[in-house]
Order: C-alpha cells, then sequence, then structure tokens
C-alpha cells in the first residue's frame, strides 16, 4: 500500500498534498510532510476505503464498538461515528466495554469509556468478568500470579464480548486492532509454530462463522498515526498500560516491530502482506468446530476455554488449561464433569497472552512498554 | 526449586514460576527417558558427555556421539531428498565459516566411505560422486588488507587438499567475475551497481543473489550437477522471519526446503536440520575443523535487525529457532523444491527408482509460476506490481514489471530517469531473465509429457 506521494518541497515545508499549509508533521506511514488538515482527511479517507473495499457493513447494520477507553477504541469510535454521518453508512453504533475487574486501572478506563459515551452521543452497554464468571483478574492474579495471567483475561474477554453483543443484538462487532496488532501476531505465530492461527490472523473479519462476526477496521492504520490523530484532535482516552502485563511474550515481538519501523516503516504492511501471501493448504488440519458441552459457547474441544480455565481457578488447579496438553479435552480426560490434572508435555510456551488473535481486544494496553 | 516431574500431583507443586522453561530437546537421542546417569553421554552411555546439543541439559554427548549425531541428521537428509546420486558432481560453497567447514567436512566423508566401497566392490557398476569446492572472493565489496586474502585463500587451499584422498578441485573466484568480462571491467561495474542501490538491506540482498549467481556460473561452466550449501537451521529461522518482513511470505516455502531446483543446477542444503550452535560446538571440539575467518562485518539495516531479534529469542528458549523452521516448513513447498527426475539412461535404472521414490511428491497442480528476475522468487499471480513505474522506460519494461515488489522497493532505483543506468550494469543473466520469464516452467511440463512427443524440435510450447 505505497501512498503517491508528490515531490516534497525543500526549505518552504509545506503540506505535500494541499501544497497550501504549512506541514505541522511527518507521516509515520509514509514519511510525508503533511499538514493537520491533510492528515485527518487522508486517515480518515483510507479507513474509508478499508471498509468499502472489504464490504465491512452494509445500511442497517447494528455495530458494536469494543470499547476500552484506550485510545485504539476512542479513535475508533470517533472515526466511525465520524464517517457513518460523512458517508451515509446507515449504521447503529453501540460502545460495549468489558469491566475485567482491575482496580487501579479498569475501573479508571471505563470512565474514560462513561465519558465518550456522553461525547460521541453512543449507548454504552458494560459487561463484567464478575457477573459472567464471578471472577475479577484482581482475584485470579491474586491465585495464579503473573506468568499466565494475560491468557485467563483475553479468552474470558472475548467470551465476555461476545455476550455482551449479543445483549445488545448487534450483527457486528467492530475491534481496534490496528496494524502493528496484526503484524506481531503475524510474527507471534510464526514464533510459536501455529500454523492454523497464522492463515487465520490477518483476515479482517473473522468468525463469520460464528455467534457474532468481528472486524478489524484498523487493519492497515498505524498505531503511531492513531495515537498522533488522537493527540491532534485532542480526544479523550485513557492511555496506561495493563497493570498485570509485563511479562507477555508479546513484548518481544512488539519490541522488534518498533524497531523495525524506524528502519523501513512498511514493514508494518509488509508483515501483513506476507501473512495474507503464505502458502497454507487448505487441507491443513485444522480444528473441527463444535460447542461447549458445559456452557454452548462455541468451541472446537469438548469444553471451550473459558470453561477450561474456571474449572481450573474453581478448584485451585490454576495450570488447567495452561500451555499444550495431551488430550486435556479427551474422553479419558473428562469424567462426570471431574477434571483431572493435565500432563504437561515438557518445552511449552507458558508465557502467551494470546490464545486467540481477536482476543486482543484493548490493543493498546495488553504489554505495552 | 522447579520441580521436574511432568506428572507432579502435589497441589503445591506449580511447576515454579521461577523455572526455566524446559527447551525441547531436538535430538532423538536425547529423549531416552533417563536422566539417572547425568556423567554420562546420553547416547552411548560410556563416555564422559563434552558438551550438550540444543536440548540443554538433556542432551549431553561426548565428542563422538555429537559428531554423529549431526552427521546423522546430515546423511538422513542427503538420502530423503536424493540429494547425491553417484552420478553426480557436486560443488560444495564454502565460506570459510563453520556451517560450511561442517558440509564440506561431511561431503568429504560421505564420499571417502563412496569410495572406500567402490575400492573394495568387484562390481564397479556404481561410480563415486565427484566433488569440486568454490570459494568466492568478495574483497572488491569490503575494505580488506590483500595480505588478509591471499592469507585466507592459503588456508582454504591448504583445508581442501587435506581432504584427500579423493581430491577435490578449488574454484576461487572473484565475485566481479559474475560480469562476464572480467578484470577491472568487472570490479567497476560491480561497484558501480552496488552504488546504484541505496537501500542496505537491498545491497546486501542484491550481493547474496550474485552470489548465487556466480555459483550457478561456476557449476555450469564446470560440469557440476548439484550445489551444496551449509546453509543451517539458525540461518533459515533469519531468513523466515526476514522473508516475512519484506513482504515475500508467498515465495518464503520456495527458500527454505532441502532443494531447489529453480536453477539450472539444483541447490541442496543438507545441514538444514542442524542449528548454528552444534555447528560452532563441533568446529570447537575438533581441532581439524579449521574455520577461516573473514570478517565480512555484521548485517546491517533490515537483516541485522532480525539477527539480533532471532538471537534474543533464542536466549529465551533454545528451541525456537527450530519452532520457527518447523512452522515454515507447514507451508507449500513449490513444484521446483525437488530434484529433478533423472532422464539419462546412462544412470543406473536402481538409482532412478530409488530417486523417484524419496523425492517429494509435487504439490497439486503444476502452477506456471513466474519469477522475480532480480531474486528470483515465484510470483504470486495477482501481486503482479503496477506497471506505473516502466512508464517512462519503454526499452525495459519487462524487468520493471516483473520484478517483485520487495525488490521493486529496496533494490530497482525509486528515480525513473536512473532506471537506464542501473539496468545497463546489471548482469546480464538477470535481464535474460526478465526476457524469459515463464521458460523454466514449461520443461516440468514437457517433463511429464516428454514420453509422447514425437518431434524433438519443438522450441516453445
Amino acid at each position: 500500500m505505497e501512498a503517491d506521494s508528490k515531490p516534497k518541497k525543500s526549505g518552504a515545508r509545506l503540506c505535500c498534498v494541499c501544497n497550501q499549509n504549512r506541514a505541522a508533521l511527518k507521516r509515520p506511514k509514509t514519511l510525508e510532510q503533511i499538514c493537520r488538515e491533510c492528515f485527518y482527511a487522508v486517515f480518515e479517507e483510507e479507513i474509508h476505503q478499508v471498509i468499502l473495499e472489504n464490504q465491512l457493513f452494509k445500511p442497517g447494520d447494528r455495530i458494536a464498538i469494543g470499547a476500552s477507553g484506550g485510545k485504539d477504541s476512542t479513535v475508533l469510535a470517533y472515526v466511525l461515528s465520524e464517517l457513518n454521518r460523512r458517508h451515509n453508512y446507515g449504521l447503529d453504533l453501540f460502545l460495549l466495554s468489558v469491566d475485567e475487574g482491575i482496580t487501579g486501572y479498569r475501573d479508571d478506563s471505563l470512565e474514560t469509556v462513561k465519558r465518550n459515551e456522553l461525547q460521541y452521543g453512543l449507548p454504552l452497554k458494560i459487561v463484567s468478568y464478575k457477573d459472567l464468571y464471578g471472577w475479577t483478574m484482581d482475584e485470579i492474579v491474586k491465585m495464579i500470579g503473573l506468568k499466565n495471567n494475560c491468557t485467563f483475561c483475553g479468552v474470558f474477554r472475548r467470551q465476555a464480548l461476545d455476550r455482551g453483543a449479543a445483549l445488545l443484538k448487534v450483527d457486528k462487532v467492530a475491534t481496534g486492532h490496528n496494524a502493528d496488532d496484526i503484524a506481531e501476531t503475524v510474527l507471534l505465530n510464526i514464533l510459536r509454530g501455529d500454523i492454523a492461527r497464522l492463515s487465520r490472523c490477518t483476515s479482517i473479519i473473522t468468525g463469520e462463522d460464528g455467534p457474532i462476526p468481528r472486524c478489524k477496521p484498523f487493519k492497515c492504520t498505524y498505531e503511531k498515526e492513531i495515537v498522533m490523530y488522537a493527540y491532534f484532535k485532542k480526544l479523550d482516552y485513557f492511555s496506561t498500560e495493563c497493570i498485570y502485563s509485563p511479562n507477555a511474550y508479546r513484548g518481544f515481538a512488539r519490541e522488534f516491530i518498533k524497531d523495525l519501523e524506524r528502519i523501513r516503516p512498511r514493514a508494518i504492511l509488509d508483515i501483513i502482506k506476507s501473512g495474507e501471501d503464505f502458502r497454507i493448504s487448505t487441507t491443513t488440519k485444522m480444528p473441527e468446530q463444535g460447542t461447549c458441552e458445559r456452557c454452548g459457547y462455541i468451541s472446537s474441544q469438548k469444553w471451550c476455554k473459558a470453561c477450561v480455565l474456571l474449572e481450573g481457578l474453581n478448584r485451585g488447579l490454576p495450570k488447567l488449561g495452561i500451555g499444550r496438553t495431551q488430550g486435556l479435552n479427551s474422553d479419558a480426560k473428562i469424567s462426570n464433569g471431574m477434571v483431572i490434572q493435565e500432563e504437561s508435555v515438557q518445552g511449552q510456551l507458558f508465557c502467551t497472552n494470546q490464545v486467540n488473535p481477536e482476543d486482543q481486544f484493548f490493543g493498546f494496553y495488553i504489554c505495552k512498554k | 526449586m522447579a520441580c521436574n516431574s511432568s506428572t507432579c500431583n502435589s497441589s503445591g507443586c506449580y511447576k515454579g514460576y521461577e523455572e526455566e522453561e524446559q527447551p525441547k530437546p531436538n535430538t532423538k537421542a536425547a529423549v531416552n527417558g533417563g536422566n539417572s546417569c547425568q556423567n554420562l553421554c546420553v547416547k552411548c552411555k560410556v563416555n564422559e558427555p563434552v558438551c550438550c546439543g540444543i536440548g540443554g541439559e538433556n542432551s549431553r554427548f561426548c565428542k563422538d556421539c555429537f559428531k554423529n549425531n549431526l552427521y546423522g541428521k546430515f546423511k538422513q537428509a542427503v538420502t530423503y531428498n536424493a540429494m547425491i546420486t553417484p552420478p553426480d558432481k557436486v560443488l560444495v560453497a564454502f565460506s570459510g565459516g563453520p556451517s560450511s567447514r561442517v558440509v564440506l567436512q561431511f561431503v568429504h566423508e560421505m564420499q571417502y566411505k563412496a569410495q572406500k566401497n567402490y575400492d573394495a566392490n568387484k562390481d564397479k557398476s556404481l561410480p563415486v560422486f565427484g566433488v569440486g569446492v568454490a570459494f568466492i572472493d568478495e574483497s572488491s565489496t569490503h575494505s580488506f588488507t590483500s595480505l588478509h586474502i591471499e592469507k585466507a585463500i592459503e588456508d582454504i587451499r591448504l583445508i581442501v587438499s587435506n581432504l584427500a584422498p579423493p581430491s577435490k578441485e578449488l574454484f576461487v573466484v572473484p565475485i566481479e567475475s559474475i560480469f562476464s568480462s572480467d578484470g577491472i571491467d568487472g570490479k567497476e561495474r560491480l561497484k558501480e551497481l552496488l552504488d546504484a542501490v541505496s537501500d542496505v538491506t537491498g545491497k546486501e540482498d542484491l550481493l547474496i543473489r550474485l552470489r548465487i549467481l556466480l555459483l550457478q556460473k561456476i557449476a555450469s561452466e564446470n560440469g557440476y550437477t548439484r550445489i551444496v550449501l551449509g546453509t543451517c537451521t539458525s540461518r533459515i529461522a533469519c531468513h523466515v522471519i526476514s522473508a516475512t518482513v519484506k513482504g515475500q511470505g508467498y515465495s518464503l516455502s520456495a527458500d527454505i526446503q532441502y532443494v531447489d531446483s529453480r536453477w539450472e543446477i539444483p541447490v541442496v542444503l543438507p545441514l538444514r536440520d542442524c542449528p548454528a550452535q552444534e555447528l560452532n560446538t563441533l568446529c570447537s571440539l575438533d581441532g581439524s575443523l579449521k574455520i577461516v575467518e573473514l570478517l565480512n562485518g555484521p548485517c546491517s539495516g533490515i537483516n541485522g535487525l532480525v539477527s539480533s531479534f532471532v538471537k534474543v529469542l533464542q536466549e529465551e528458549n533454545p528451541s525456537r529457532e527450530c519452532t520457527i523452521v518447523r512452522t515454515a516448513g507447514k507451508l507449500t513447498p513449490f513444484h521446483f523444491n525437488r530434484v529433478p527426475e533423472i532422464h539419462d539412461s546412462n544412470v543406473p535404472s536402481a538409482t532412478r527408482r530409488h530417486q523417484k521414490r524419496y523425492t517429494l511428491k509435487p504439490n497439486g497442480s503444476l502452477s506456471s509460476d513466474s519469477f522475480c528476475p532480480i531474486c528470483s522468487s515465484p510470483l504470486k499471480k495477482s501481486n503482479f506490481p503496477s506497471s506505473l513505474r516502466s512508464h517512462g522506460n519503454q526499452q525495459n519494461p519487462d524487468l520493471i514489471a516483473s520484478a517483485c515488489s520487495s525488490c521493486q522497493f529496496q533494490i530497482l532505483p525509486k528515480d525513473p530517469s536512473l532506471m537506464e543506468e542501473f539496468l545497463s550494469v546489471l548482469p546480464q543473466q538477470m535481464i535474460t531473465k526478465a526476457k524469459h520469464g515463464d521458460q523454466g516452467d514449461f520443461s516440468l511440463l514437457r517433463e511429464q509429457i516428454q514420453e509422447f512427443l514425437l518431434s524433438d524440435g519443438e522450441n516453445e510450447i
């Protein structure tokens, strides 16, 4: 996706698009020198094009925007409602927020979302882990420590989003995953050996055969540009990293991508392009889709991951469901609803915060260094 | 400390949040259950272990078993992929580093054994394969003193001459011989070419391409049928990441297989399953495996960044490189990722049958891929880059339009007015490739219908 750049005027430092105003910033994606107004225009226009080309929405759709109060979701809410107005998408927009129960962090960011509700005029629904699962993240971390907590949070959040979306009766969920997030996920899946996820993680629409499809309108939008947009537009957002996140494995990929962006900004989009182009056989064994026996949620195993993790928590077996297990979900292991402790295989990658790329609902806060 | 038992059921045992992750042992020998004999080689249980494999504590080997383990991987790769058969003449690309030293050693040992069998055998039906060594002298692209490079070449000559019998021919070829004209002309042209590439990564990648072209040239001019590279697991892992980062996800699977027959002379990678760490260890253990240090300097740009990234990951988990290569190994290879079938009736039919049995089955349909003329990566049909840039250049629209997007970005000059000049200094082989884009693939189709063709005089299909 190379932007057409007109030859820069050296010295005068005029915006390279309108050639009238003084350039106020350098676009992180293309390094073009551009004025504020043109930046807003090109930023919004690119997202509009992505929405059109990928046919993300249709008129009359009810759309829930995953809202954490962070920059990605705030900008998403702002831009979507703006484009909805400007281009008459005909959408009914809602804000959907998940309260994981992290004191001193989530309760603060939820205040931001409540303000967004008023600022953007979008109705807000909040679903909480406590209500859904009986556990807050604070309680979970107290029990399991800081090594695998992101796995729990990610899995629970995914279901929470779907539950909330069902309550709102929406047709789709839009999340603020940006280009950086998707590039990191591509790299992570290569590092983890997850070929099945590798084939799915670059799709802009996922879960079409599940309860609620999700889409990522920011798939081609750089994180730095989102920050710039939020900063210049003075949007109200909450920008602290999650207090439980420092050990997530994603941090490695994130560092690398930051360094990469410095040398070659387009590399982020190149990673995504590579991810789309990987020759992955369609006969590669993909997980078969069924439903969880315990709760009815979509699952490729007998029990969905959330139920497995919950069982572990409730029984004081916090390692249940963590790491790769030999047939945890096989018939022999689950009998009469009693789950036996897994046998974990040597050499597992324990510290993943991404069980599923869609889980990274609040893209900005997970393991920001 | 951490509990090592994998089936510990005590409620207090969470396998420790402080414990190091148990690295996955990647050597078959190490996974034999008992860790009780900590002071003996895990393989032969006789000698004292002197080193660790990638598996860390679980794979402590004595020197011989360590070497045999590596040799075993090499031999398996060669056999399963029919890399080297009796009538072949293999050219080993030697850079002086540990990987190429080890592959040279192993190829030599294989040849030596074959020679002994031949000598001992009354029926001399299966000839011994020939081995040559090629060293590419890149001193014109670096600032080595001539003394330094001469000493290095002397060392290499010594190494190769010691690897006899059977004797091996050594080719010491300067990189500028890639251009048809030799001498000062070549040096100038090379300098001009490299200077015309502004992107640091593009420069490094172009140099790699030139190296391969030169190896092809040496091999075909001297009757060699295979080129052996010492590419190891670690290098492949880096390539996987850097190709992903450069947008070359489609062609990635072509570069990382055991066999690459896209070229005139197939290129094989018998050390694909050997991690660099183990190869380094072998060289330091075995005094006879001298390496020739040619300080090419660390890679900079994207390639350097990827190297450090993979290094950091390795430190965090020693089996990460293997996982990366295994993941990439699940990508679908191309039809040219196997040894071409032998049609030579002089080759014993037993050999031909053997080769047929072991070569990779072609995947699905034989799509006629076209290739980037600069980096030879297969191009995805829908990815044909726009021909906007060729508008200003009517003479050579083929090359620009047919280059992959990565080469378009990092190698071809951005300024259209410089394109003409750039094309004039490119090696002829690349220009020719652009003109005859798809020809290579028809040879494979032809292979399939060969027996039904009546006329031999067909030039085009």
